[in-house]
């Protein structure tokens, strides 16, 4: 039960002053420009504006400065703000296929037709620190190139479909359901799976699969094809009767592949995990397509085994970072008459417990 | 370069860097707004395994405006972010298209602002594709 409490608004201002000269640090130090951030702190950039469910990389870079680096805070800033905005419209959905890829590689196929592109990657890397980087200036040079292909680069599990192997996902016209629309039901369709997922908590959607690689809920997942890169978003404008494009985003896209053994319903074939993020956030995007798979198992007719990772009401309801905050940090407000009440509910025990046994000792 | 469709220009407009517009379009025309510029969002969508149904991936930040010329002319804009200015001289570029002035508006701001995104569009695939690898199976060494 909250309770109002008054009082204390001198003490409240003054925390904030505190707040602003300790986000600001020591003045002899540059301030960091919310620009810098955008550009070289791009993929705490990118998690913000995933995890925000807003794509606007100059506004998660000022709510990254504005929480001092905190990013689910961040996260928090730029969820308040679309709020406040009003909603022009849905875009139709992106073609990824003909992404303009940074990136795309594939861990089930060799040879995938358009090769695999590295991109701008951690991966191969020694993890080790480079202390180059601490020493201020120094231009970067420029990173070779080399003449790319004019054609987009078509899917690769579409290579293995040719064979039938892989099941397929039809296009259909439904308009998906909206959880920031309507409260989100259970059970949920995919759609409104994948849309809690794609804007869930990193570390609990790492979590959740790594716990399906290790058995909770196994599906053999291995990533057909991981891809980062700009597609175009269009919308449909009533006033000109056509669409146009009203921009690009930068998104990660994983599919991943899955034996399956075949069940009443299904024959045996490989089943698909997808995974679907905005800006360079492959970590998320896999963990996000191994969870999708792991929710599936009613629909193929898999055992549910009991794993975190299969229960829909588990994953849904604790993977937005916002609600899970907002009340686990809820409970260090101030709380003073329900805890006044649950202090005397405890004298009173107490003092029927001593009662008692002094009862009994007499 | 071939002449483009309103489509093509406007989805060129909204592409455009925001400061990049304002140096092309020093002289504004006059207009009044039948839409002051107005910052909301637009919902993203994707596809269940990139082909299937449509799910919300999330928002984006969109501004959007419409203008008329002196003549009569009505331009509109939709374009990413939160840039009133953008999406003002997007709108007004859209109606000169529309104009007799549209060869003109082509030659100045249309053909550069394209010559401009093909540039970066290509350094940047040119980038990824020196990143091609190409993996090879080793032949195991226990038998040899």
């Amino acid at each position: 039960m909250y309770v109002a409490v008054k009082g204390g608004e001198r003490a409240i201002d003054n925390a904030h002053a505190f707040l602003a000269e300790e986000r600001r640090g020591d003045p002899a130090v540059a301030e960091l420009g919310t620009d810098q951030i955008r550009e070289q702190l791009r993929l705490a950039v990118n998690r913000v504006m995933a995890e925000g469910s807003l794509y606007d990389p100059d506004l998660a870079a000022l709510a990254i400065k504005q929480a001092r680096g905190d990013l689910i805070e961040a996260v928090f800033l730029i969820r308040a703000y679309r709020t406040t905005l009003p909603r022009f419209g849905a875009a139709r959905p992106v073609a990824t296929g003909t992404m303009a890829c940074t990136r795309r590689i594939s861990a089930t196929f060799k040879d995938a037709p358009g090769g695999q592109i590295l991109g701008p990657t951690f991966d191969y890397t020694h993890r080790l620190l480079d202390f180059k980087l601490a020493a201020e200036g120094g231009a970067v040079p420029d990173a070779p190139m080399q003449p790319a292909p004019s054609a987009s680069l078509p899917h690769i599990t579409t290579f293995l479909n040719r064979d039938g192997l892989i099941e397929t996902a039809p296009p259909t016209d439904d308009t998906p359901p909206d959880l920031t629309r309507e409260p989100m039901e259970l059970p949920a369709s995919r759609a409104l799976r994948l849309q809690a997922l794609s804007r869930g908590d990193e570390g609990f959607l790492l979590s959740l699969a790594y716990s399906t690689q290790r058995g909770y809920g196994r599906t053999h997942a291995f990533v057909g094809e991981l891809r980062i890169g700009t597609v175009a978003v269009e919308l449909d404008i009533p006033e000109l009767g056509f669409a146009v494009e009203i921009g690009e985003v930068e998104l990660t896209e994983c599919e991943t592949v899955n034996q399956f053994k075949g069940s009443k319903t299904e024959p045996p074939q490989f089943t698909r995990g997808y995974g679907l993020t905005f800006g360079q956030t492959e970590r998320k995007a896999i963990a996000m397509s191994l969870v999708d798979r792991a929710l599936r198992w009613q629909e193929l007719g898999e055992d549910h085994t009991g794993a975190p990772a299969q229960d829909e009401e588990f994953v849904l309801m604790h993977a937005d970072n916002v609600q899970a905050t907002g009340f686990l940090e809820h409970i260090k407000l101030p709380h003073y008459v329900d805890f006044q009440s649950e202090l005397e509910l405890i004298r009173k025990l107490r003092a029927e417990v001593m009662a008692a046994q002094a009862e009994a000792a007499e | 370069m071939t002449a483009l469709s309103r489509p093509d220009w406007m989805g060129l407009l909204a592409r455009a860097p925001a400061d990049r517009l304002a140096q092309l379009l020093p002289d504004e025309p006059q207009a009044r707004f039948l839409r002051p510029p107005e910052i909301g969002t637009v919902m993203v969508r994707g596809r269940i395994g990139a082909t299937g149904g449509a799910f919300n991936l999330g928002e984006m930040t969109v501004t959007r405006c419409s203008v008329q010329l002196a003549d009569g002319v009505v331009g509109h804009a939709h374009v990413q972010g939160r840039s009133r200015d953008h999406a003002r001289r997007a709108a007004l570029i859209d109606a000169l298209m529309q104009t007799d002035r549209a060869s003109d508006v082509h030659t100045r701001i249309l053909a550069p602002l394209a010559a401009e995104e093909a540039a970066r569009r290509a350094t940047r695939a040119a980038k990824a594709a020196a990143t091609k690898v190409e993996f090879f199976t080793l032949v195991r060494g226990e038998d040899t």
